[in-house]
């Protein structure tokens, strides 16, 4: 058996391709099914009467709906800038270098919300905040909630950055620096510019989880800061009505936007170098 | 005649050590230098020997654990490297790949706060100097390996330092392109002027380019000097054998006032220069391939030999020798002044030669 | 001091400088509400939500016993231990089926020509950044009564009452592979694109029969990926708070929902901090395994 005979046979193990058809099925089946019957005119999710953007137009023009998206890109938009630029600020700090003391802490310490399970953090930081405002009076209105969003934003946003930061050697910032180049210089010149798909990548990151995010956001939002996705978990606690599937839907394309964007933006960076 | 050589470069018992306790690595031991202006000095060495670090030192990349640097009378060290006036051609190029040729050049002139006609000028002007005249808008990326080498030198240039340092720029280039980027470099430092700090590890390089050389290895200097100085006289038995080829004889002083020898193999040699063995002390000599000479067998001989191979190589022929009494190995170049005709054959006994003035005594 | 350790010195100032704001962040915000809600699980109730400051380990006991209204006298009892079970068991399942299907789709990944690759990447990780709110929905939708799976059960006459899936552990359990199955694929196939498959192959030479290969040389190789795809896996689930509320109803409670319900509804704060105490020191233990296992796979492999 010539030897491309023998990897050929290696790919066909019995039952892995219907394994990862199964697995496709299973990841996409219940989208599709949303997406199609958002479409569908009659509040039914199984019988198709026919096509209707009634239930979008009704969404976008419900206010409840209207007033949660505002505060939803409040809280992501701040959240956002606020963790990338600390990421940004982290990551120049913790790459291109062997070791120096601190440096595993500093790596933990901002890793650390992604080991925590959600609910745990989203119960501890309401209680924080819950003793701040009851024995110290202290309370920062929606803050609190972009406080808690950018603490866990950190970690998404630092990672595209740091990934992008290791990429690039130093040889580039001596040459710099060699030429005449202050410090600062160095990092307006060369070391930004050619870090930000890197940056953008990380900002984008920490957007759509800020934005998606549900229990801590529950926990922590008080009356009258409702997110887009508490407004949605309320619905449905409601019941099932065709203008969650059609927020839902809008929602889950902005997502899969932004995952579009993020690989082009991911693969266009590496070609630079 | 004798004018005082004026000091460019010096630097004074530096060492630099990287990591720490039992992984530390002492880069440079203890070394002190000095490179005189208007000179083209290469520092020559092994992977590992400390030049480039030695390099960097100088630029400011590093700074040293002991020791001080300085140019003219202005101390180096402790100076960030964006406060020397010194400028580096990478290894890597380093180029900025997000900006034009143009950019590239201009760069360190825009960092001193040039105004844009100068800067202009300057940048076409140092386009011309390396023959790339018209290609500012051109990108890094749209350019040969050589055309990028070429971008790299003028970017250093266009802000004339005093010194320039090189690290192995012409490391990556084809043998062609190399050979010919050694003279244009040459020509550019004479026309220049500016000192020149050229690191390599290539021993050819070496020769054909410096004014002089500093040999290094294990991060010490073995050995200064110019090139002949370096060929013909080298002083310990790495130099001789890291430049060029080189036959090690062993011998023992029979008298140092007389200066002569005799080889383990038996024979005798009476040197031209002086030495600092004692009599009775064993020595080490050295003898390039070339100096020595091949006769038929006779009396007078140094040392007998018998041939194992001979290599023919069109301009010159390389006998492969075993000397008699102690088996050991010993080449012997010859220029084929009368063609492919071969003087000897494998197998032939041969009488060895070795002018006075061909041998050297090591110092270790 | 010499000039490098000067150097040096100037270069630590400036990372730690650069360090501050996300570390004093995270500390003040992420590690202090840690420690506040250790103290909280040593305290008493407050009587609407809250706590009182009275030192109190009402909290643990009430894991395990609860305390007669009125004789004071503690009886074993197991519904919050079932909970705990239940998480644990469906978050094992859960990795076990994740990994069933997860594997062979890494690995038809993995085998597929490199430009392809990327294509069937994009494609699993699209779920992966989707809301996770919005899929749980579309997974209700699927298995509600009034859902898809029963209106074409019914519709083409195989049953006439619909099945129940809402609101069972198998709603749950389904939901949580659909929520986490990306986790799984996506560090599996990581470790399997740095597999050489010339060694692969050299095992067919040995063993000439590809199952036995896969089982002997693949799965060994890929032991990383698949830690780490279970580890991503299993976690999440024990903690899965959107999952059980949506489509396990309120009688299948899971961890999750649980300690959100003392912080509504059951206002007892001590308890649920107590819970989430003891959810995150499960987690730390399987990451403390995890991370020795790794470091012992590592090891075996060099």
């Amino acid at each position: 058996m010539s030897a491309r005979a023998r990897s050929f046979d290696l790919k066909h193990q019995t039952g892995f391709k219907t394994a990862t058809y199964l697995c496709f099925f299973v990841l996409y089946a219940p989208i599709l099914v949303l997406i199609f019957f958002s479409f569908n005119e009659s509040r039914s999710v199984t019988i198709w009467t026919q096509f209707s953007l009634d239930w979008y137009a009704q969404a976008l023009d419900n206010k409840g709906i209207q007033r949660a998206t505002v505060t939803s890109l409040q809280v992501a938009l701040t959240a956002t800038i606020f963790s990338t630029v600390f990421a940004t600020m982290s990551a120049l700090a913790t790459t291109r270098v062997r070791y120096f003391p601190g440096m595993t802490a500093a790596y933990a310490t901002i890793n650390m919300p992604l080991m925590v399970p959600e609910i745990v953090t989203a119960v501890a930081t309401l209680t924080f905040f819950s003793l701040l405002k009851t024995q110290f009076g202290i309370h920062f209105g929606l803050g609190n909630l972009i406080i808690a969003h950018t603490v866990f934003c950190v970690p998404f946003a630092y990672m595209p950055i740091r990934a992008r930061l290791e990429d690039m050697d130093l040889t580039l910032e001596h040459a710099a620096a060699d030429l005449y180049a202050t410090p600062w210089r160095v990092f307006r010149r060369v070391t930004f510019p050619r870090m930000i798909p890197g940056i953008v990548a990380g900002a984008m990151l920490a957007f759509i989880v800020s934005l998606d995010d549900v229990i801590i956001t529950l926990l922590v939002a008080g009356p009258g800061e409702t997110t887009l996705p508490l407004f949605i978990l309320g619905q449905i606690r409601r019941g099932v009505t065709p203008e969650v599937n059609a927020i839902s839907t809008i929602l889950l394309v902005v997502s899969i936007s932004f995952v579009t964007l993020f690989f082009l933006v991911g693969r266009r960076g590496k070609k630079n170098g | 005649m004798q004018e005082d050589k004026k000091v460019a470069i010096r630097a004074e018992n530096v060492t630099k050590i990287f990591g720490s306790g039992d992984q530390e690595v002492r880069a440079l031991d203890n070394v002190s230098i000095t490179i005189n202006q208007n000179e083209f000095f290469t520092l020559l060495g092994p992977s590992g020997c400390g030049k480039t670090t030695l390099l960097r030192l100088i630029a400011g990349f590093e700074q040293p654990n002991a020791g001080e640097i300085w140019l003219d009378d202005q101390v180096l060290t402790g100076l960030p490297p964006h406060r020397r006036p010194v400028n580096t051609v990478f290894q890597s190029y380093a180029l900025f790949p997000h900006m034009t040729v143009g950019q590239n050049i201009a760069f360190g002139l825009e960092m001193q706060g040039k105004g844009k006609q100068e800067i202009d000028s300057t940048v076409k002007e140092m386009l011309d100097l390396v023959h790339l005249g018209g290609m500012e808008m051109r990108t890094p990326a749209q350019l040969s390996g050589g055309q990028q080498q070429r971008v790299a030198l003028a970017r250093a240039l266009a802000n004339r330092p005093k010194v320039l340092l090189l690290d192995e720029p012409l490391s990556a280039l084809d043998l062609k392109l190399r050979k010919g980027m050694q003279i244009e470099l040459k020509r550019l430092q004479s026309e220049t002027g500016i000192t020149f700090v050229f690191v390599t590890h290539d021993q050819e390089e070496a020769l054909t380019m410096s004014d002089r050389v500093a040999v290094m290895s294990s991060g010490q200097i073995l050995q200064i000097g110019n090139p002949s100085e370096i060929y013909e006289h080298p002083q310990q038995r790495f130099v001789a054998d890291f430049i060029g080829e080189t036959n090690f004889l062993e011998a023992e002083v029979v008298d140092r006032a007389a200066r002569r020898l005799r080889l383990d193999e038996g024979g005798e040699v009476t040197l031209a220069i002086d030495f600092s063995q004692e009599t009775g002390q064993r020595v080490t000599l050295a003898v390039r391939p070339e100096r020595a000479q091949l006769d038929k067998p006779n009396e007078n001989a140094t040392l007998k030999a018998t041939v194992s191979t001979v290599v023919y190589f069109g301009t010159d022929t390389t006998y492969h020798l075993t000397l008699d009494g102690s088996g050991k190995p010993f080449t012997v170049r010859m220029q084929n002044r009368q063609g492919a005709r071969r003087a000897f054959s494998a197998g032939d006994p041969v009488a060895l030669l070795l002018p006075e003035d061909a041998i050297q005594v090591l110092k270790d | 001091m010499t000039p490098a350790e000067a150097a040096e010195k100037r270069d630590l100032r400036a990372r730690r400088l650069l360090l501050l704001p996300a570390v004093a962040l995270i500390l003040a915000f992420g590690v202090v509400p840690l420690f506040i809600i250790l103290i909280y699980s040593f305290l008493e109730p407050g009587a609407y939500g809250g706590v009182k400051w009275e030192f109190s380990t009402d909290a643990y006991v009430q894991f395990l016993f609860e305390r007669d209204l009125f004789d004071d006298t503690l009886t074993f009892t197991t519904s919050y231990l079932e909970i705990y079970w239940r998480s644990l068991s469906l978050a094992v399942i859960t990795t076990v089926l994740s990994l069933l299907i997860g594997f062979p789709c890494a690995y038809v990944i993995a085998t597929k020509p490199p430009t392809q690759r990327n294509i069937w990447l994009f494609l699993i990780t699209i779920p992966f950044w989707t809301n996770l709110l919005i899929r749980t929905y579309a997974m209700l939708l699927i298995v509600r009564d009034q859902g898809i799976v029963n209106g074409f059960l019914m519709g083409i006459g195989v049953i006439d009452q619909p099945i129940v899936m809402l609101y069972t552990d198998f709603a749950v359990g389904l939901g949580l592979i659909y929520s986490y199955l990306p986790f799984m694929v996506l560090p599996i196939y990581a470790s399997l694109e740095k597999l050489d498959f010339r060694l692969v192959e050299a095992g067919f030479d040995l063993y000439a029969d590809r199952r036995k290969v896969l089982r002997r040389i693949v799965v060994p190789l890929a032991m990383p990926g698949i830690v780490a795809g279970s580890i991503l896996v299993f976690i999440p689930s024990l903690g899965a708070f959107i999952t059980p509320v949506l489509l396990g109803g309120g009688t299948e409670l899971m961890i999750g929902n649980m300690i959100q319900l003392q912080f509504g509804s059951s206002r007892n704060w001590p308890f649920g901090s107590a819970a989430a105490l003891i959810l995150m020191s499960t987690v730390l233990i399987a990451l403390t395994i995890y991370v020795r296992n790794a470091s012992r796979i590592r090891a075996g492999q060099s």
